[in-house]
């Protein structure tokens, strides 16, 4: 029996322990956005909000229609509006921007909490809370841009592709909400299929490039984009036209790792100690950027 | 390199989350999953059909609330979202119809009657039957004084205009037509809703 | 709508016109995309705004607010001028061969039997047909006869060029010619074109002719009864439908009767008007039954007190001298004439147009009712609010009483979508502190009326004291016995007409159709169109079948759909005169040799076969629809295009009469229009998709996507008056002025009207000083008090404007 379902873990951060691997049923699963339905409607938005139970602040506007301007710790998911002329034509290309959950995760591979961030075998990447300390390589290790840490529980949030709603057979938020099939779920094999003819039909219509987005240099994605102008993404609001993962993950896989590891001991015996005899720590700006700085591997 | 106390921190920062050095990745992946994915909410939620309240496609809703209707648990409404059954929306919902749960549990819900009295600056909590008492009273004296049984010409008109009524349509059916008898039995004929503005 | 919301799915192509139909309605919007991805259909957006509905288009055309007739009237003269008409639904099924009397003319923007005093057409009896001895309309089946109503709408629309077209709407005659082909390739019998609209088009002071003027290019295209086809209003609210159709309208009662004027002093009188005598050979002219369907909703409303010797309660029902809309009642307000108004979910304060007036009508009223779920504007119109609401609590005399209802999650009942489609809702929980249902609220009102008439006496009691009221549980009652009145019942025993030793109803049954309604007191039925929904089988709105048999988006036994549980309008049109199918892709309605078939209810007498030519317009009394609509509108027969009351440029076409001459315009709104000289910018206004009206604003996620005011300005505009994205800009109407943030964008280009630059300006609605997004003005400060023509609906689309940079606005006082 294939299920989507599936909830085996393929790889988890930080660590080197060999997953169950006799369970072969797992069904890649992936959400397909396909811009050229999308009408920019932000159900999507509204449907993850209400799912995953997240107070995003109420800002202000811009005096564009993205809002919230950017994805946040409370704002998984955002639509991002660009006005391309063609000459005397005109184009709205609206992309729904969140996690990609690349089959190959950047931000998994920079992660050093254990477990922290995991990849099931059907393809989602998580964050789990629990373990997440709030570090920020995801960050860095994300080739879109995706992740936000919180300023209130200083953790990394981003789209679960609703694993909590997948994991009883059921359709993360936004797909379900989407009010003309412009967020399609289902195994990755059917979305491809799907995608071929969404693409035959915008050929028909005058979208000579039309394609699909599944980028190579992460894996491809359980997140695809059939997009009308698919030789250049970039148009979709920095869509990135041939993301690769970050060589400060790199970096982090081969120098730093090693030493990270031995400094956790002791890190969190400091820690501990720190913390019952001092408080919580006070991070100065200073700390901040020259850690940025490191984690860039610019060093200090 | 040099890495201060800071650094070092943010760099190897797994220390407080990992309990122990044998967490160093390896503890096993079950355990992390079962406290990774958060359990699905619905699960023992009581499900009702219901219907957007917003736009005319009037898209089919499932309402979850807790609670299994017993005697002594209130229910309390906690999801909402699309009714898959539904020919129009086959589940699918609008920005506003998910999150309708929003509009139900806004925090600008009226919850109580008041009265603001003239020349005041603020409402006033009263009970029903006080609400209720003054608005029959004062529908009825303005009733009475400008009720127009005949019009100039002497013909029976029973018109009741210095009185007006804007009805809602985003009340039910049975609503309306019992707003709808009320008011004409009164005489009015300022008698409106969303319809046409 | 004509047709529904899954039918849509059927067409070749969509016309998005005087609506937004992805932001308003994304999950009716969804049967377009898939008419686009599984139909091949096409898109045309014709939009003053390049909207979320254009972003998906295949043709988006830009249009000046205002000026859709003329664009129509294009589309019209292009059809007829090169044949892409479906001649013989046409000749068939309209009234194109009609003759129309000789004093039927059109002159320099005024059509026959105008009063100048008056500003009516006064003498519209030139507005008709030829009749023979035996009153029969007279027609020409050659069509030659220049009196023909087609050749009077060739000549009509003959000023409508592409050139014209251009000059007027600004939209360039390339796109326009484009968009007139495509509409015109489904004139054939195997393709069918839908119409979206909404309020684009009707809050307009030609509003209504608008609408006529695409239902005239559908007859045109052979496209009305077809599946995919049809002209489709997107309703906007839940139950306007629902509410619509029993009548929460000041001269309608249940069911599109009408109440009486007050020259209708008898029943007889009133009925005098109402034979609908059939004015073609062997028609049906369905409101014949009009007596039977006043007489059982007489029955319904006031019971036993409605008798045949009292004239059914005639004189029960309030007689009307003028109407009493929003617009009038918002003007007596203002004038003084009022002392209490109910606001029932309904915050009159954005809804209606000038905002200033409504603020000073609220103001002079002794009493204000608000019953609503939440926190509004109207209730709280005399707290200052700073400059969004700058007044003095102390000057304001107004006693109000806010009643707080429960919502929709917490009753029950039923209601009626933009298809309508009557559906059954259940309640899922209490609602919270002391809320109660707008049920529990009039019943209990009603009871202390009652009350206090029965022992106090007072102004013609009768009518309350007979309503009936006669539910289980008076004070509260279930939702199901009420829809069950609605529905209706035999009073008494109804014997079989065929047969009368046989009996049709027992006493007390419920009615199973509106076929078996009375005249003569022994059925009871408050709203006839929605028989059926409640018969001896059940709640025939609580039906949830999914099932779509045939495939074409026709779920028969999902909820109840009026009238007679007909999903499609009209469907006898979908095939030819003979009874077969115009083409085998859009077979929908036919005749099997002995009765009418196909997946719907018939729109037509079962059993009435072809040959007897009975038309498939069955509630005309021509049996045909019009193309001429004779004096049903006040306006004009046909349509024609006049600048709205913010006029911006003098009507090309007969600058002496640039507005609708018939415009009602109030005396207290005599210089409440503005010029182009002051004001030379267009602006609309519209609906954002992530909000609905001014409710949203008060749910968190929705006031999180779309957290403040804005308005949208072109590049060009922007460019002149040094505005960027994100500044402060001010707005002023002739009627007020507002300040925003702006949206610069490439979506808005300035059009070329009569060969001039016009710019446009965009201003959604939904921002007020209560709810959770950021307080700002409320938007309706700008907007001109004038209403359609024919029914009212203020002219919120298209008026004149200035812009300029401006500071923020100052913050607003805490609020206790």
């Amino acid at each position: 029996m294939a299920t989507m379902q599936s909830l085996d873990i393929r790889r988890r951060s930080a660590s080197t322990e060999v997953p169950p691997q006799v369970r072969q049923s797992a069904i890649q699963v992936a959400k397909l956005i396909d811009v050229s339905k999308c009408i920019g409607c932000k159900a999507c938005q509204a449907a993850c909000l209400e799912w995953n139970d997240l107070k995003a602040p109420i800002g202000y506007t811009d005096g564009t229609y993205n809002n919230p301007t950017d994805l946040t710790p409370t704002s998984w998911t955002v639509m991002r509006f660009t006005e391309y002329e063609k000459g005397d034509d005109l184009e709205w290309l609206i992309r729904k921007d969140g996690c990609m959950h690349c089959d190959d995760p950047g931000c998994l591979k920079a992660c050093p909490a254990p477990g922290a961030i995991v990849q099931y075998t059907n393809g989602i990447v998580d964050f789990v809370s629990e373990n997440c300390i709030g570090c920020g390589y995801c960050v860095k290790g994300c080739p879109f841009n995706v992740p936000r840490i919180s300023k209130v529980d200083r953790k990394a949030y981003k789209c679960t592709l609703c694993v909590d709603r997948v994991s009883v057979g059921q359709a993360p938020a936004c797909a379900k909400a989407c009010p003309t099939q412009a967020i399609y779920f289902g195994s990755k094999e059917d979305m491809i299929v799907h995608a071929e003819h969404r693409i035959a039909d915008l050929k028909s219509r005058g979208f000579e490039k039309a394609g699909l987005y599944n980028p190579p240099g992460v894996g491809g994605t359980h997140v695809m984009y059939v997009l009308n102008h698919a030789d250049k993404p970039s148009l979709y609001s920095g869509l990135p036209d041939d993301p690769r993962i970050s060589p400060m993950v790199g970096l982090w896989k081969g120098v730093m790792k090693p030493i990270s590891l031995a400094a956790i001991a002791f890190a969190g015996v400091f820690g501990f100690l720190h913390y019952i005899t001092k408080g919580p720590n006070e991070v100065s700006d200073t700390d901040e950027r020259k850690a940025d700085d490191l984690a860039k591997g610019k060093g200090a | 390199m040099a890495v201060t106390r800071r650094q070092f921190m943010k760099v190897s920062a797994a220390g407080l989350a990992a309990s122990s050095v044998g967490a160093l990745g390896f503890t096993g992946a079950g355990e992390a999953l079962a406290a990774g994915v958060r359990p699905f909410k619905l699960e023992r939620a009581t499900e009702t059909r219901n219907a957007c309240p917003y736009c005319a496609v009037a898209c089919g809703v499932l309402i979850y609330t807790m609670g299994d209707r017993s005697k002594n648990a209130r229910s309390e409404i906690i999801h909402i979202e699309g009714d898959p059954d539904h020919p129009v929306n086959r589940g699918t919902l609008c920005p506003r119809g998910a999150a309708a749960l929003d509009f139900v549990r806004s925090p600008n819900r009226l919850k109580y009657p008041m009265v603001r009295k003239p020349g005041s600056d603020k409402f006033e909590r009263i009970s029903w039957d006080a609400a209720m008492d003054r608005i029959a009273k004062l529908m009825k004296e303005d009733r009475d004084k400008n009720f127009v049984a005949k019009n100039r010409d002497g013909v029976t008109v029973n018109r009741w205009l210095t009185t007006g009524f804007f009805g809602t349509s985003s009340q039910s059916n049975e609503a309306g037509y019992l707003t709808y008898k009320l008011v004409r039995a009164t005489g009015i004929l300022g008698l409106e809703d969303q319809a046409r503005i | 709508m004509t047709n529904s919301w899954n039918d849509i799915k059927n067409t070749d192509l969509v016309l998005v016109m005087g609506g937004n139909a992805a932001e308003a309605h994304p999950c009716g919007f969804k049967w377009v995309v898939e008419a686009k991805a599984n139909n091949g259909a096409k898109l045309i957006v014709v939009d003053p705004r390049f909207t979320r509905t254009a972003a998906v288009a295949d043709v988006y055309a830009p249009i000046r607010p205002g000026t859709d007739i003329a664009f129509l009237s294009g589309v019209m003269r292009y059809l007829l001028g090169n044949n892409k008409i479906h001649q013989e639904y046409t000749k068939a099924y309209t009234n194109a061969s009609y003759l129309v009397k000789p004093g039927f003319k059109f002159e320099d923007g005024l059509f026959s039997g105008f009063d100048e005093g008056r500003k009516a057409y006064v003498d519209r009896s030139g507005w008709d047909y030829e009749f023979d001895e035996q009153g029969m309309a007279k027609v020409d089946e050659t069509l030659q006869d220049p009196r023909c109503v087609i050749n009077l709408l060739k000549a009509h629309v003959e000023r409508y060029t592409p050139e014209m077209v251009e000059r007027i709407c600004g939209t360039p005659k390339d796109k326009f010619l484009k968009i007139c082909e495509m509409i015109g390739t489904t004139s054939t019998s195997d393709r069918t074109m839908t119409s979206m609209y909404a309020l684009g088009w009707t809050q307009h002071t030609t509003g209504a002719q608008n609408i006529r003027s695409m239902a005239m290019i559908q007859l045109l295209l052979g496209n009305m009864g077809m599946p995919g086809g049809g002209v489709n209003a997107l309703r906007g609210h839940s139950n306007v439908q629902g509410i619509t159709d029993l009548a929460l309208l000041s001269t309608s009662t249940p069911g599109y009767l009408v109440l009486p004027t007050e020259k209708e002093t008898t029943y007889a009188d009133y009925m005098k008007s109402r034979a609908f005598k059939p004015i073609r050979p062997g028609q049906t002219s369905f409101w014949q039954n009009y007596g039977k369907f006043f007489v059982s909703q007489q029955k319904s409303f006031f019971g036993a007190a409605a008798t045949k010797d009292n004239d059914w309660a005639y004189d029960y029902l309030p007689k009307f001298d003028v109407g009493y809309d929003t617009l009038k009642i918002v003007d007596m307000m203002a004038a003084g004439q009022m002392n209490g108004l109910f606001c029932q979910g309904l915050n009159l304060m954005m809804a209606a147009p000038n905002k200033t007036k409504v603020q000073a009508g609220l103001s002079k009223l002794k009493w204000l009712v608000v019953i609503d779920p939440l926190e509004t504007e109207t209730a709280r119109f005399w707290e200052n609010h700073g400059e969004f609401n700058n007044v003095d609590p102390k000057a304001i005399q107004t006693e109000v009483i806010v009643l707080p209802t429960t919502t929709f999650a917490e009753d029950e009942g039923s209601a009626t979508n933009s298809s309508r489609v009557i559906m059954w809702h259940w309640k899922a929980a209490e609602g919270p502190g002391e809320v109660r249902s707008d049920m529990e609220i009039m019943s209990d009102l009603f009871s202390r009326l009652k009350t206090a008439y029965a022992k106090d006496g007072g102004a013609f009691p009768d009518p309350i004291l007979n309503l009936t009221w006669n539910y289980s549980n008076p004070h509260n009652p279930d939702a199901a016995e009420v829809l069950k009145e609605i529905n209706g019942y035999a009073v008494e025993d109804v014997p079989d007409p065929a047969d009368p030793s046989k009996l049709l109803l027992r006493a007390g049954q419920l009615l199973p159709n509106f076929g078996v309604m009375r005249d003569d007191g022994k059925t009871s039925g408050g709203c006839w169109i929605y028989t059926g929904v409640y018969t001896e089988a059940g709640n025939m709105s609580m039906r949830r079948d999914a099932s779509d048999p045939t495939g074409k988006g026709v779920f028969p036994n999902w909820g109840f759909a009026w009238p007679a549980n007909r999903r499609v309008l009209y469907n006898r049109a979908s095939a030819d005169p003979n009874g077969k199918p115009w083409s085998e892709r859009k077979k929908y309605v036919w005749w099997n040799g002995s009765r009418w078939t196909g997946p719907d209810v018939p729109d037509y007498a079962p059993t009435v076969a072809p040959d007897k030519a009975v038309g498939p317009f069955i509630m005309n009394p021509e049996g045909t629809a019009r193309l001429f609509a004779r004096a049903a509108m006040p306006d004009g027969p046909f349509p024609e295009h006049y600048e709205p009351m913010d006029a911006y440029i003098a009507n090309p076409l007969h600058p002496k009469v640039t507005t609708n001459p018939v415009v009602r315009v109030f005396a207290a709104d005599a210089n409440a229009f503005g010029k182009p000289d002051k004001f030379p910018i267009v602006a609309t206004s519209y609906r954002l998709t992530e909000h609905f009206h001014y409710w949203t604003k008060n749910a968190h996620a929705n006031a999180v996507l779309q957290p403040e005011l804005f308005v949208e300005m072109g590049e060009r505009l922007a460019a002149a008056k040094g505005v960027k994205d994100g500044d402060w800009v001010e707005v002023t109407s002739q009627r007020g002025s507002i300040k925003a943030k702006a949206c610069v964008t490439k979506r808005l280009r300035p059009i070329m009207v009569d060969g001039k630059p016009c710019d446009v300006l965009g201003v959604p609605i939904h921002y007020g000083f209560i709810g959770l997004t950021r307080k700002a003005h409320p938007m309706n400060v700008l907007t001109p008090p004038v209403g359609d023509a024919s029914v009212q609906t203020p002219e919120y689309k298209a008026f004149l404007v200035d812009v300029k940079k401006t500071t923020p606005p100052a913050q607003s006082p805490a609020v206790a």
